[in-house]
């Protein structure tokens, strides 16, 4: 029985993360077109997107790498773009962290913007579920982006063709994001955490190494938990 | 194109994957059951709404295809995509509106 059911989260998951796929497939093409101009081979840039699986961050690598920085340099910043990870893996892990070790292990691994989104936004709303149906419900939330990021990306490398620029992928990432974000302001701590993220995200977008998101975040789950609280010692005095 | 040279770039690619991964592995892997502290989990309820607009807030502002110049288009988009989300709850029309406002004002302001 219990099978079952986690059955049907795995497959609810993987509704909820199918829209992610007009994410996965222009930005999988891009970077395999972007990693061919800079001169990685095909087996480089299929073993980069695979074991990093980070697109921003792979990005940000190959963007430095070919203004001839340091290794040191790259790795560092390519990094400070994927600390919000940390900070995704401790948001999961109090809905995840009962899971045995394997399974936790393997979900690091799919740990992305998209299955962290989805997946936090179904374990909020139903709060009863499982571990074991959570983490159907994750693995379903990136089963259908995996393969066709990894696909995507060979097809770019391998055509090589630039994508014209008419066609504006680049903003496919932010109107997915948004559509996603729009549902989860629940509550008035989640709009007011989000707007504070969004104004110190703009007044510290010029900070090197992507560190205005860190800031930015921090000060967005501040405002939020401070809301929170407000709103708790509200509802109690009245 | 050029060559660059494989041991550079095979560092980035096995420095990054380890790096990446550790960064997703640290709580889930070696917190796992162990409870957290109230304040802390308070925290992190806000994780996503706001580290992901904080993610989309300047490319949105100043997006890279413009080299960084303000674009009505994108920006209409983008208000169109978060209002019907927000509205609708329904994350595959705010997809489609938003990419429906971004092609549309694209096509009409050339």
């Amino acid at each position: 029985m219990a099978d079952t059911t986690s059955k049907s989260y795995y497959w609810k998951g993987f509704r909820d993360g199918t829209p992610f796929i007009f994410v996965a497939i222009p930005f999988g093409t891009l970077f395999g077109v972007f990693a061919t101009e800079a001169g990685l081979n095909i087996v480089q840039t299929m073993a980069f997107t695979s074991t990093v699986f980070a697109g921003a961050a792979q990005f940000a690598a190959l963007q430095l790498l070919q203004d001839q920085t340091p290794t040191a340099i790259i790795l560092v910043s390519a990094l400070a773009v994927n600390l919000r990870m940390a900070m995704y893996s401790a948001s999961l892990t109090p809905y995840l962290g009962a899971a045995p070790m394997w399974q936790r292990a393997f979900a690091a691994y799919l740990t992305v913007d998209q299955s962290y989104a989805c997946s936090i936004v179904q374990f909020e709303k139903e709060p009863k579920m499982t571990v074991p149906q959570r983490m159907a419900f994750f693995v379903g939330s990136v089963t259908p982006i995996t393969p066709l990021w990894i696909f995507a990306t060979y097809l770019g490398a391998v055509l090589g063709t630039r994508i014209p620029e008419s066609w504006a992928l680049d903003f496919a990432l932010p109107i997915t994001f948004l559509a996603m974000i729009g549902p989860m302001m629940r509550t008035l701590p989640h709009v007011v955490a989000a707007l504070v993220a969004i104004v110190v995200s703009l007044l510290t977008a010029g900070i090197p190494y992507n560190l205005g998101l860190l800031i930015a975040g921090c000060a967005g789950m501040m405002a939020g938990a401070q809301a929170e609280l407000f709103a708790e010692r509200r509802k109690a005095t009245s | 194109m050029t060559a660059v040279d494989p041991v550079t770039i095979w560092s980035i690619i096995i420095g990054l994957a380890i790096g990446s991964y550790s960064l997703r592995f640290v709580f889930i892997g070696l917190v796992g059951d162990r409870p957290m502290p109230p304040w802390l989990l308070r925290h992190l309820r806000y994780t996503a709404v706001a580290i992901l607009p904080a993610l989309i807030a300047p490319l949105v502002v100043w997006p890279t295809a413009t080299e960084g110049q303000p674009d009505i288009p994108r920006m209409a988009a983008a208000a169109v995509a978060l209002s019907v989300g927000v509205i609708t709850k329904n994350v595959l029309a705010a997809i489609f509106s938003g990419a429906a406002t971004l092609y549309g004002l694209l096509y009409l302001l050339g």
